[in-house]
């Protein structure tokens, strides 16, 4: 599944005095297969680029691709797109409106108009990818707590088998405990089906662990689009833009400018563990010499 | 999309019409818009569409605005011109097909209806154009104070009103939200019958419904945790004093009213 943007312009409220571009001439290529992380400011533009992808908002001026086919071209097409494209929005719980949770997690893929077997089969497994016990199914999502209310509207896009998935801030507001295990199932879901999925995310120690790619919004503009180490080796560059790299590189980077003989492009805790120990294992091995 | 529709309406800016005391506006309007029905013949109609038009000028508002906000209207417009036309008779009608006759006095009652109307939608709306919701109720609220003397709850009514106007562009946002993530699972809004569309409908009524409640209890909870307790001995951060400019605007009204009804006397025959 390949999206192309082809200099894709948004503009809210044309017309009156509280016009405003919200994403400006931007062009993207994105493969397959991949994680992409998406940061930026609020109001950097990140919210109104997704939704163009699956065609919830049509572009001012400019195009979208999806496999080299303008997804306006054919207006009766869209539901298509929106069954591959899966898109959860920001604090997906405020949409659950089922009197169960199976319910709920089901009305995507009736909405797909498929057979009852394959719903529950689908309901099941877009279940069991976000850790909902099968006991919770016949709940009612009112019930639950924050988590698993949003890890039950996670499953109801997921349940439509999205080739690309795309998840605004799947972590806001969550406890740790929460975000971990939010975090920790997409990431066994990407591993298990191999789809694209694109992460928008504050926390740049969120990014750095799961996403392949980088994309950096600025101002309505993509600032960057490139690997993690290629994007977070950009450190004063993102810092001119006011966003940081993760927490363990600023760290890095300190010790490396103290003198220490550490690499800069360490990105995550567990990678530093390793550089660190096996470091601690020269000098030790020295010193006993 | 649904964040299109101007509710309030309000068109910011710092023209001399924006920053007059909100109550003289609304008397203002009042006025001009009780005055229209005694307008009689053309010279009346003539000064008080100008006057209008002057006012939209001064305040900078596109006069396509007034377009947009007639839109609505237009059936009604229609409707009632059809009727006048049909059912006022005169002595020489100039057109006559089986029972329908037309005049030429249901025609001038026609055309006079419509601009009536449009008149009143055009000067209502310039007020809502130039002051915000917030200031409207403000106003409100200080000219139905004498009410309070007859136990009418006047501060309640105000600050229901200023919580339903600010919560409008709220649930606006929040029913946008909720159908572009119902469309992201498939849901189907705009085709299908009757019945199928009011059902498609329910994804999103009732999470809006969810949404509106716990709003609710966590405004309510908010106020009390700042000691709200109702309208007694509550003071107000913004004041509202009346200036030169409102009594000058007074003062225009007044030559305007003056002129209007003079033109009545006029020796014209419409």
């Amino acid at each position: 599944m390949m999206i192309k943007i082809e200099d894709l312009t948004y503009k809210y409220s044309v017309g009156t005095p509280f016009e405003k571009t919200a994403v400006d001439h931007v062009n993207l290529e994105i493969e397959g297969g991949e994680i992409i992380g998406v940061i930026g400011h609020t109001g950097s533009g990140k919210s109104t680029l997704i939704q163009h992808l699956n065609g919830l908002l049509r572009p001012t001026e400019g195009k979208v691709y999806i496999n080299g086919v303008d997804i306006w071209e054919d207006k009766s097409k869209m539901r298509q797109v929106r069954f591959d494209v899966g898109l959860v929005f920001q604090y997906p719980e405020y949409q659950l409106f089922e009197e169960t949770v199976y319910k709920d997690i089901a009305f995507g893929p009736r909405n797909m108009g498929l057979s009852e077997e394959e719903i529950d089969k689908r309901v099941h497994e877009a279940a069991e990818f976000a850790g909902l016990k099968p006991e919770l199914l016949e709940k009612s999502p009112f019930d639950l707590s924050g988590g698993q209310k949003r890890r039950v509207a996670i499953a109801g896009v997921i349940a439509m088998e999205p080739k690309v998935l795309i998840l605004d801030e799947p972590t806001a507001g969550l406890d740790p405990k929460g975000r971990n295990k939010i975090l920790n199932q997409i990431r066994a879901y990407h591993e298990q089906v191999k789809n694209t999925i694109l992460l928008v995310s504050h926390s740049m120690e969120d990014v750095a662990s799961f996403a392949d790619k980088v994309l950096v919004m600025n101002k309505a503009k993509v600032f960057a689009y490139d690997t993690v180490e290629n994007v977070f080796a950009r450190s004063e560059e993102l810092k001119s833009i006011r966003l940081s790299v993760p927490q363990i590189t600023n760290v890095f980077l300190r010790l490396n400018e103290e003198g220490y003989p550490v690499p800069r492009n360490v990105y995550t805790v567990a990678y530093a563990k390793r550089k660190l120990l096996a470091e601690l294992e020269k000098r030790g091995g020295a010193s006993h010499a | 999309m649904l964040k299109d529709i101007t509710i309030g309406q309000y068109f910011p800016g710092k023209s001399a019409l924006h920053r007059l005391d909100p109550r003289i506006k609304i008397i203002l309007t009042l006025a001009y818009i009780i005055l229209i029905f005694f307008v009689g013949n053309s010279v009346g109609f003539a000064l008080s569409i100008l006057f209008l038009g002057a006012c939209y000028l001064i305040a900078k508002i596109p006069l396509k605005m007034i377009l947009k906000s007639l839109k609505p209207i237009v059936p009604i417009l229609i409707f009632t011109g059809i009727l006048n036309m049909l059912f006022i008779t005169g002595d020489d009608p100039f057109f006559e097909w089986g029972i329908i006759s037309i005049s030429s006095e249901g025609i001038y009652m026609a055309v006079v209806t419509a601009i009536r109307v449009i008149c009143l939608i055009a000067a209502s709306s310039l007020l809502t154009y130039t002051t915000s919701p917030i200031a409207l109720t403000d106003a409100i609220e200080r000219l139905l104070k004498p009410l309070k003397y007859v136990k009418f709850p006047v501060h309640e009514l105000a600050m229901m009103m200023s919580i339903a106007l600010r919560f409008i562009p709220t649930l606006v946002e929040e029913t946008d939200k909720i159908m572009a993530a119902q469309k992201a699972r498939g849901a189907d809004l705009e085709s299908g019958g009757l019945m199928q569309r009011a059902k498609a409908l329910v994804p999103i009524l009732i999470p809006l419904f969810i949404s509106a409640f716990r709003r609710a209890e966590e405004l309510a909870l908010a106020m009390e945790c700042r000691c709200y307790h109702g309208g007694e001995g509550r003071t107000r951060m913004k004041q509202l004093h009346l200036g030169s400019a409102d009594f000058l605007a007074c003062g225009v009204m007044a030559v305007i009213l003056c002129a209007l009804i003079g033109a009545n006397f006029l020796p014209i025959p419409w």
